[in-house]
């Protein structure tokens, strides 16, 4: 969103100082949608992005499958890297977040965050260039499963009767107060959970994407289009875009990491008897 | 938020909302979700167990063969120190015993050569006694018979010639001496 405004800015300052090449598009909101490669008009509708996610979908299965299709004793090569990636979640998400719950959510957990890593990095792959996730299907999606896993695993876990009650009446409040506490605790438990989940991602990997178009659209129009000494102006913008292309690898990490923590903390608060 | 959501419609009044999501999204990003779900479920943790419980049970059971074969070797060895001591007292009780045996040994020499010797001086001596008492007999039984041959020599010849008798005298001694020599 603020990307997006500067960009708007930036525009507007570029036509006002004059420098009418008009080869400069600031990157709009019609980057992600990218219009239909196949199946137009129906429920299988495929857009670029989402030809991208089938093959990092691919790749990512792939990896896995050679990763763990020989199963040594002592690891060698890519095996060592899928027993890190299996690991890296056990260790920093569930064995961190859900103790002895752990087990029954390995799965779920892991093979979210491997997926959302490997559609958050396709923003800054050559090639693709755009996250799956900064299209926001794939973000609500995972944000609805994490709000039907956590409600469910809570109701099984305390019964509906305690599950609501610890979520709306939270205990040692002063029995007014509930006129305010349990409404914010429903809205915030039970609608902004997935919200945040969803918006955090999604805003992410949309404000990286437009970012970088940015950066490296002028880059290509100062080079390009532009005459003079402002062709140098291409020399930081390519820096900035560089950058960010660094910074956007680290993001991509950092979002799947917070949305898998986060779904990890809803079920832990959710299965626990008092909270 | 519904300012963005108006203004991300503004900016491009022919698409949707960024905040839409699209049915053919959700299908395909859910379709990917699935097969990962699936992947992960049937193949990838459970190689992952696999490996892992395989490999704590290799090191626990190393660590408890090690530990086995460390608590045999202390075994071993209080066994052979056991038998050390043992032998060690085994030997100084064999020497002792060697030690009391040769003393009891030569306690008994010296006492059999003691009573040996006791013996041997009192055969001796009686020896020596009888040896004596039969000299004396013999003595006395000869000096008696020289008395009477004296006796009756110096009566038959006449005791006052002083030649005669001085002659009878050392008759008499020299077959004293030569009975002596006898």
């Amino acid at each position: 969103m603020v990307a997006n405004s500067i960009a708007v800015q930036l525009q507007s300052v570029l036509s006002v100082s004059g420098d009418e090449g008009g080869g400069f598009h600031a990157p709009t909101i019609s980057e992600f949608f990218p219009g239909p490669l196949l199946f137009e008009g129906t429920l299988f509708e495929l857009s670029r992005i989402n030809a991208i996610g089938l093959l990092m979908t691919g790749l990512l299965c792939l990896f896995f499958v050679l990763a763990f299709s020989k199963n040594n004793f002592v690891p060698r090569g890519i095996q060592n890297l899928g027993e890190m990636a299996v690991d890296f979640v056990q260790v920093q998400i569930i064995d961190e977040i859900l103790g002895h719950k752990g087990p029954r959510y390995a799965v779920y957990l892991t093979s979210m965050f491997w997926l959302l890593l490997a559609f958050n990095i396709t923003g800054i792959l050559p090639l693709m260039h755009i996250s799956v996730t900064s299209v926001i299907g794939f973000p609500f999606l995972l944000a609805i499963v994490s709000w039907v896993v956590f409600n469910f695993e809570g109701v099984r876990a305390n019964g509906p009767g305690a599950y609501l009650k610890n979520n709306l009446f939270p205990a040692g409040v002063p029995a007014p107060i509930y006129v305010l506490v349990t409404p914010i605790e429903f809205i915030s438990t039970f609608i902004l959970r997935p919200v945040t989940l969803t918006v955090r991602l999604l805003a992410n990997m949309m404000s990286g994407h437009l970012l970088l178009v940015l950066f490296f659209g002028a880059t290509q129009y100062f080079l390009i289009e532009s005459a003079g000494i402002m062709k140098a102006v291409a020399i930081p913008s390519f820096f900035m875009g560089f950058a960010f292309t660094l910074f956007e690898i680290l993001v991509a990490f950092l979002q799947a990491y917070i949305f898998t923590l986060l779904t990890a903390v809803y079920i832990d608060s959710a299965t626990s008897a008092e909270h | 938020m519904s300012q963005w959501i108006k203004f991300a419609s503004e900016s491009s009044a022919e698409q949707p909302s960024v905040l839409l999501p699209a049915i053919y999204d959700i299908i395909w990003g859910g379709l990917s979700f699935i097969i990962v779900l699936v992947l992960f479920s049937k193949f990838v943790m459970p190689r992952m167990r696999e490996v892992t419980a395989e490999r704590t049970e290799k090191i626990e059971g190393g660590l408890a063969r090690a530990e086995k074969s460390q608590a045999d070797a202390s075994e071993l060895l209080a066994q052979y120190r056991e038998a050390l001591d043992s032998a060690n007292k085994e030997a100084s009780e064999i020497r002792a015993a060697a030690q009391a045996e040769r003393i009891a040994i030569i306690d008994e020499a010296k006492k059999a050569a003691a009573t040996a010797a006791a013996a041997v001086t009192a055969q001796a001596s009686s020896a020596l006694e009888s040896d004596r008492a039969r000299i004396a007999t013999e003595l006395r039984r000869d000096l008696g018979v020289a008395a009477t041959d004296l006796a009756s020599r110096i009566v038959g010849e006449s005791l006052t010639d002083d030649a005669r008798a001085n002659a009878v005298i050392e008759r008499f001694v020299a077959d004293l001496e030569k009975s002596a020599g006898r």
